[in-house]
């Protein structure tokens, strides 16, 4: 019973999945819209509620047993503590029970999305710069033909879609161009072939139950 | 220098330092500026499933509409809590049955249309694609090196047989392709990634230091 309800439901599942595709009929589109917009969504909130639960488990185990690093995890619970009443109670746009504003300092979700999540999400993308550029060195100093055929393709991608580009040559930017649509097209066409047949396989074994290892461990 | 007096870009200033800070090696001010961002972003990630998605769609139009039908939904996701429970974990598959099931279900005619169906189209030699070009007799010449390439491509990707002989000269003519496209894919992530740093500069000497304008 322990694996046998969870693929029987996603074998039905699945069937939904493929007909709500080749059934674009209005009379069926409304049960769809309904398993999409509704059971999905809701499906899908109490997923976050799931996987948050775990993530402070994981902090306040690591706080109990004094594991390495542990103090950081009173960072992590504080912050997330302190975010999550300022929105639940807050509201999104300032409209909630609590105040979110001290004077003219506010501090409501949105104010602590704008000014802590996306300054240090983009520094934490902006170092991956560094990163690149050291792999690229490393990519070149191994000196095959692999290597320099993918470092000289991004030298002049980079170089060409510049202002500077054009300045070296005039046919440079033309010439960037028509490696994008030209060779980088057929390869990576190739590669999105082999990805398809991949990933339309490993549906049919997910949805058949040849596939079960997302029924994780135990009976 | 103009330094400016608004505390949220002091904040947001000495966090984005903290995380820099990385390059010269993992320290303390990158732990916590590390642990602040993922506890915010969680933070956020409440709020917006509270505000935007549980509140609205199940338990306004439950409780205070009476939509009996959303105790469907409603008793599938609890399911997901059950996870905590050791006796009746396995329960926490159902939900994930569901959901991971209508979704690969999708995939698989959306994946066949758009990824498989539409890419053979565009690679074929006709005259249509030869003409989409707009590069007169070149257009010729582009697709037939585009259906060479990929047929390439597919041959180094193929692993039935050993790369000897015909499929040998295929699989090295095809690694030049996937070199290519993997250094135009490269070349685009750097531009993206330096962008970033450079918006990221002036953010620090410019809002924050007021040095340059």
């Amino acid at each position: 019973m322990k694996k046998t309800i969870p693929l029987t439901l996603i074998f039905i599942a699945g069937l939904l999945g493929v007909i709500s595709f080749v059934i674009p009929h209005p009379s069926y589109q409304v049960y769809d819209e309904w398993i999409r917009n509704d059971l999905l969504r809701v499906l899908s909130a109490f997923a976050v509620v799931l996987a948050l639960g775990s993530l402070l488990r994981v902090h306040f185990d690591k706080i109990k047993r004094k594991r390495k690093n542990w103090q950081f995890s009173w960072l992590l619970l504080i912050a997330f503590g302190g975010s999550a009443v300022v929105g639940l109670f807050g509201g999104v746009a300032a409209d909630g029970v609590l105040p979110t504003a001290v004077g003219s300092f506010q501090f409501d979700i949105q104010t602590l999305y704008e000014n802590i999540v996306i300054p240090l999400a983009s520094s934490m993308f902006a170092l991956l710069a560094f990163f690149m550029a050291s792999a690229a060195y490393r990519a070149f100093r191994v000196r095959s033909m692999e290597a320099t055929l993918l470092l000289v393709a991004a030298f002049i991608v980079m170089v060409g879609v510049l202002p500077m580009g054009y300045s070296i040559s005039k046919h440079l930017p033309g010439f960037v161009q028509w490696i994008l649509n030209v060779p980088n097209v057929a390869g990576q066409r190739g590669i999105v072939f082999g990805i398809a047949l991949g990933v339309v396989a490993t549906s049919l074994k997910i949805i058949l139950g040849i596939e079960r290892a997302w029924l994780g461990g135990g009976e | 220098m103009n330094i400016s007096t608004d505390p949220w870009i002091w904040i947001s200033s000495i966090l984005s330092l903290a995380i820099l800070s990385f390059l010269y090696k993992e320290n303390p001010f990158f732990r916590a500026a590390e642990h602040i961002f993922l506890g915010v972003a969680n933070g956020y990630l409440v709020t917006f499933y509270w505000h935007r998605i549980l509140m609205p769609i199940l338990f306004r139009p439950l409780f205070q509409q009476g939509q009996l039908l959303l105790i469907i939904p409603f008793t599938i996701g609890i399911l997901y809590l059950t996870r905590f429970i050791p006796r009746i974990s396995w329960l926490v598959r159902i939900p994930i049955a569901i959901y991971m099931g209508y979704w690969t279900g999708v995939l698989i005619p959306a994946t066949i249309q758009a990824q498989i169906i539409k890419q053979v189209q565009g690679t074929v030699l006709t005259s249509a694609n030869f003409q989409s070009w707009n590069a007169g007799a070149w257009g010729i010449v582009w697709s037939v090196i585009v259906f060479i390439g990929v047929l390439c491509t597919l041959s180094y990707f193929y692993f039935s047989r050993e790369h000897k002989g015909v499929i040998g000269v295929t699989s090295r003519v095809g690694i030049v392709f996937v070199m290519i496209g993997f250094g135009a894919a490269f070349g685009y992530t750097v531009m993206a990634r330096i962008s970033l740093l450079i918006g990221k500069l002036q953010f620090l000497l410019g809002d924050w230091l007021g040095i340059i304008r």
